[in-house]
């Protein structure tokens, strides 16, 4: 086991190494001079010019750039961004936010996915089935800022339920919406694929066997139908909060959350090199460290996975 | 006793004449609603069954055997539902039973061991999980440490000595076998009065099966359980069981005591299925074959035909006749200290086969016998090259193996053809049968485009199939007319070698007949030379010349086919033949 995790945090030093050097060199190759971008309509004195290149190793070649880069990373330094806040420091700001929408929005998943697809799945072709395979439909089919400036109309604005902006430093019941808003893209996946594994799980041999030795429905459904239909979803669910861990840029600028997504958008926009690489490195490191943990997860769920030494 | 067809009691001498059946099936319809509207899989069966007695029904796969065991429990698959008849329970009608009443009766007063040990044991909870909920679930006992205590006495009557180890691991951890006596204990964990054993040792090795099965017999016996045996094995039904109710296309066509039945069939399609069982048929070679001997069709034909007649006499003299002309000729295939190693991650080397050496005759049958696990498969592998040898030797055809490379490999593989057991598998379902069969021949371009589709209809002709299925895909056809596609596909180069890896395993009896027979005629027929891996001995003694009984990677026995089975010198090859179903029964001449 351990050495199972140690081989698979080995195998994530090529993988963090490829997609810094990807994202270093796109950056890079963005068209425009930063520098100069930075200064807007005004045009900087060469020598400021200069001493701003030279302070963020602009005036190196690329590949120094990016050997200079790394080198920081693996001493814990992870740039300044051009407004001159250390990186690390807007990570520590913004990561919290993300963190707990990623939290919310799949906790809204789990509770209505599932619940809807087993009940689905239970009465296969009956009228709430079909019901929710059109509502789903519909979900899969709108994107995602549809949905969030609709909710954000409807239920800000015109019912008021909500405040429409969540803004640094807002309480977390203000991040229920925009929540609601992300776990409607994987909510349909999450109701179909639960639907789909209690179908399948319902016509296997071992639940009839269940039912022969005597046991009462109500303790069926919970112990042999929905304990094993939840493998495949718990670790659809993992992943997905990974994906939303690394941010959810579009709902977050929507809603004008202060949280990795929009912190990113932003540094692109501006091509803060250092922010957006040391972004996505981290990033990066937490979908694998995630997807280690889907797959140690997988084995406490099913206990026919064993990882060898 | 009388025997009658379609809807006959079984009749009974019961010791007190007037003594009520615990089981009195009257009339039972079963329908399944699919998209051609209402099937009928069980019409108008009757069964009784008497306290203590044991019965079992026999059919093939559709008969509606299994139907049957599953309405008795109401737990009939899909859209199954009982339309007509009642089925009485100590005079209670389980047809009429709710849901609530069911959930008492099943478990309590009728245990249910299933088909598939593999398939129906749930793969996350623990051996004991599931066998204490069903004591919990049935009253048995409650408490934990009452109900624990309960689980480990069930288990070990089911024969799991080391219960109490064993309650913590999973279903993965047990063999096949082991996992059958834990879906037996679960049968009886509440000492109920009526165990229906559905097929329950068809999917383990011989020897497994017949120490299961008497462990079962002597169980039931002991606590006084009546049992109900669904099974396709007319032999084993024969064995187990005091009553036979023989079942086809929804109809019990027969019923009355085994042996009488056994001896006297009297429904001309049970008269087949005697004859087709291959351990009953085994024995009739030197026992008695009246000139009426039992004909095997199409099961969908007409009942009652007997023109076409399995002559095993005069396959075996036929055989007889080949094996004497074939020891002019080199073999065909022979195998020295052959051996095959594989690496296992963790627990270092596994030797599957070891030092295994035979020679084949050409034109001769050779059977390579043993258990799952034995290594018989793996050596076919490595003789098809799909698996890497080892060490050892193959010659085939006086060149070996192992010194041939592109173009002299290719062409060997023309020359040799596998066909395998699993004929829902071995077909590619997006292909139709012309295209199938005509597959290899594009392959090793023989031929233009009429050419090969004039090899496809002989080959159609070879096996016995009409021309017309050209067209169809796989999922038309029936299991036999799908095995005699790939038989067809096999022979469509013209091998000179045919391996035939469990190539009837997965059939009825009486289709099982049917292929057996083509390939004797396609062998005396076209001097083909066959090796055929199976477990199944009964088969071994129609088709082959030469036995080999494998044993954990090694050839514990090898000699030709009748003194293997009339001198064994192993005693794993005495096992093996005495657990043969229905070995021991002795047919009336």
């Amino acid at each position: 086991m351990a050495g199972y995790i140690a081989r698979r945090l080995l195998q994530a030093i090529p993988v963090l190494l490829g997609t810094t050097f990807l994202i270093y060199f796109m950056v890079f190759a963005m068209p425009g001079d930063p520098v100069v971008a930075l200064f807007g309509d005004k045009t900087p004195p060469p020598q400021v010019l200069e001493a701003v290149r030279e302070r963020y190793n602009l005036d190196q070649p690329f590949i120094v750039q990016y050997l200079l880069f790394l080198a920081g990373i693996f001493q814990g330094d992870f740039g300044v961004s051009f407004s001159g806040q250390p990186v690390s420091e807007i990570l520590a700001v913004t990561f919290p936010v993300t963190l707990q929408l990623a939290i919310l929005a799949v906790l809204i998943e789990m509770v209505f996915g599932i619940t809807i697809g087993l009940v689905s799945g239970l009465r296969k072709g009956g009228i709430f089935d079909a019901s929710f395979l059109v509502v789903s439909l519909i979900l899969i089919s709108l994107p995602v800022f549809v949905v969030a400036f609709v909710a954000q109309f409807v239920f800000g604005i015109q019912l008021g339920w909500f405040r429409t902006t969540v803004g640094p430093g807002a309480p977390i019941q203000d991040l229920i919406l925009p929540a609601i808003v992300l776990a409607t893209i994987s909510f349909a996946q999450i109701v179909r694929l639960t639907r789909a594994s209690v179908i399948d799980t319902g016509g296997q041999d071992f639940v009839r066997t269940a039912a022969s030795k005597g046991l009462s429905r109500r303790r069926i459904v919970p112990v042999h139908i929905l304990r094993n239909s939840l493998i495949p979803v718990v670790t659809y669910l993992a992943v997905d909060f990974g994906v939303l861990m690394v941010g959810a840029t579009v709902t977050e600028g929507i809603f004008n959350v202060p949280g990795v997504g929009r912190t990113l958008y932003q540094a692109i926009i501006r091509g803060e090199g250092p922010t957006v690489v040391s972004f996505v490195t981290v990033m990066v490191l937490i979908y694998l460290v995630i997807n280690l943990l889907v797959d140690l997860l997988y084995a406490v769920l099913d206990p026919r996975i064993r990882y060898a030494k | 006793m009388t025997s009658t067809v379609n809807g006959s009691d079984v009749q009974h001498t019961t010791p007190d004449g007037e003594e009520q059946p615990l089981l009195e099936i009257k009339d039972l319809k079963v329908d399944f609603t699919t998209q051609e509207g209402k099937v009928t899989a069980v019409d108008g069966v009757n069964i009784t069954l008497y306290r203590g007695q044991s019965l079992a029904i026999v059919g093939e796969s559709g008969s509606g055997k299994s139907t049957t065991a599953h309405a008795i429990i109401k737990l009939l698959p899909g859209s199954g539902e009982i339309s007509g008849g009642q089925i009485l329970l100590d005079g209670q009608d389980l047809a009429k039973s709710s849901k609530k009443e069911m959930e008492d009766i099943r478990g309590r007063k009728i245990g249910f061991v299933p088909q598939d040990p593999m398939s129906n044991l749930n793969p996350v909870w623990s051996i004991g999980f599931q066998v204490e909920e069903a004591i919990r679930a049935n009253g048995i006992a409650t408490g934990r440490k009452e109900v624990r205590a309960r689980a480990i006495e069930v288990l070990k009557q089911a024969g799991l000595q080391d219960a109490d180890r064993r309650l913590k691991q999973f279903p993965h951890q047990f063999s096949g076998g082991m996992r059958q006596r834990v879906l037996i204990g679960m049968g009886l964990a509440a000492d109920p009065q009526l165990l229906i054993a559905d097929e329950p040792t068809s999917a383990l090795d011989v020897t497994v099966q017949r120490v299961i099965l008497d462990h079962l017999e002597s169980l039931t016996r002991e606590l006084g359980t009546t049992l109900l045996f669904i099974t396709h094995d007319l032999g084993l039904a024969a064995e187990r069981a005091e009553q036979l109710v023989v079942m086809y296309k929804g109809k019990v066509v027969e019923s009355g005591p085994s042996l009488e039945i056994l001896q006297n069939p009297q429904h001309p399609y049970t008269q087949r299925l005697v004859a087709a069982a291959p351990s009953l048929a085994s024995r009739r070679i030197k026992s008695t074959i009246h000139g009426q001997d039992a004909a095997a069709h199409e099961p969908g034909a007409e009942v009652g035909t007997t023109t076409d007649t399995i002559d095993l006499i005069a396959t075996a003299e036929a055989r007889a006749e080949a094996h004497e002309a074939a020891a002019a000729q080199p073999p065909a295939i022979v195998v020295e200290d052959l051996t095959k190693v594989f690496k296992i991650r963790g627990s270092g080397d596994f030797t599957a086969v070891d030092k295994v050496s035979f020679e084949i005759p050409k034109g001769t049958t050779t059977a390579l016998v043993g258990e799952s696990g034995s290594g018989k498969s793996t050596v076919a592998k490595m003789l098809l090259k799909l698996e890497d040898v080892t060490s050892g030797k193959i010659i085939v055809g006086g060149k070996d193996l192992a010194s041939l490379t592109g173009k002299e490999l290719f062409d060997l593989r023309s020359r040799m053809q596998p066909v395998f057991q699993d004929p829902y598998g071995s077909l590619n379902p997006l292909r139709n049968i012309g295209n199938t069969i005509s597959e290899p021949l594009v392959t090793h371009s023989v031929g233009d485009r009429a050419s090969r589709r004039a090899r496809v209809f002989e080959l159609l002709d070879q096996v016995s199939l009409p021309r017309t299925l050209v067209g169809r895909y796989p999922n038309e056809l029936s299991g036999g007319q799908r095995q005699r596609i790939a038989i067809a596909r096999a022979l469509a180069l013209k091998p000179e070698i045919v391996i035939l890896d469990e190539a009837v395993s997965a059939l009825d009896v009486l289709v099982q007949a049917q292929i057996l027979r083509l390939l004797a005629d396609l062998q005396a027929e076209l001097d083909l030379t066959y090796l055929f891996i199976t477990h199944d001995l009964a088969v071994v003694r129609v088709i082959a010349d030469n036995v080999c009984v494998m044993q954990k990677g090694r050839i514990v026995e090898a000699a030709a086919t009748d003194d293997v089975f009339e001198n064994p010198t192993e005693q794993y090859t005495k096992d093996l033949l005495a657990a043969i179903p229905g070995a021991n029964l002795q047919l009336g001449a």
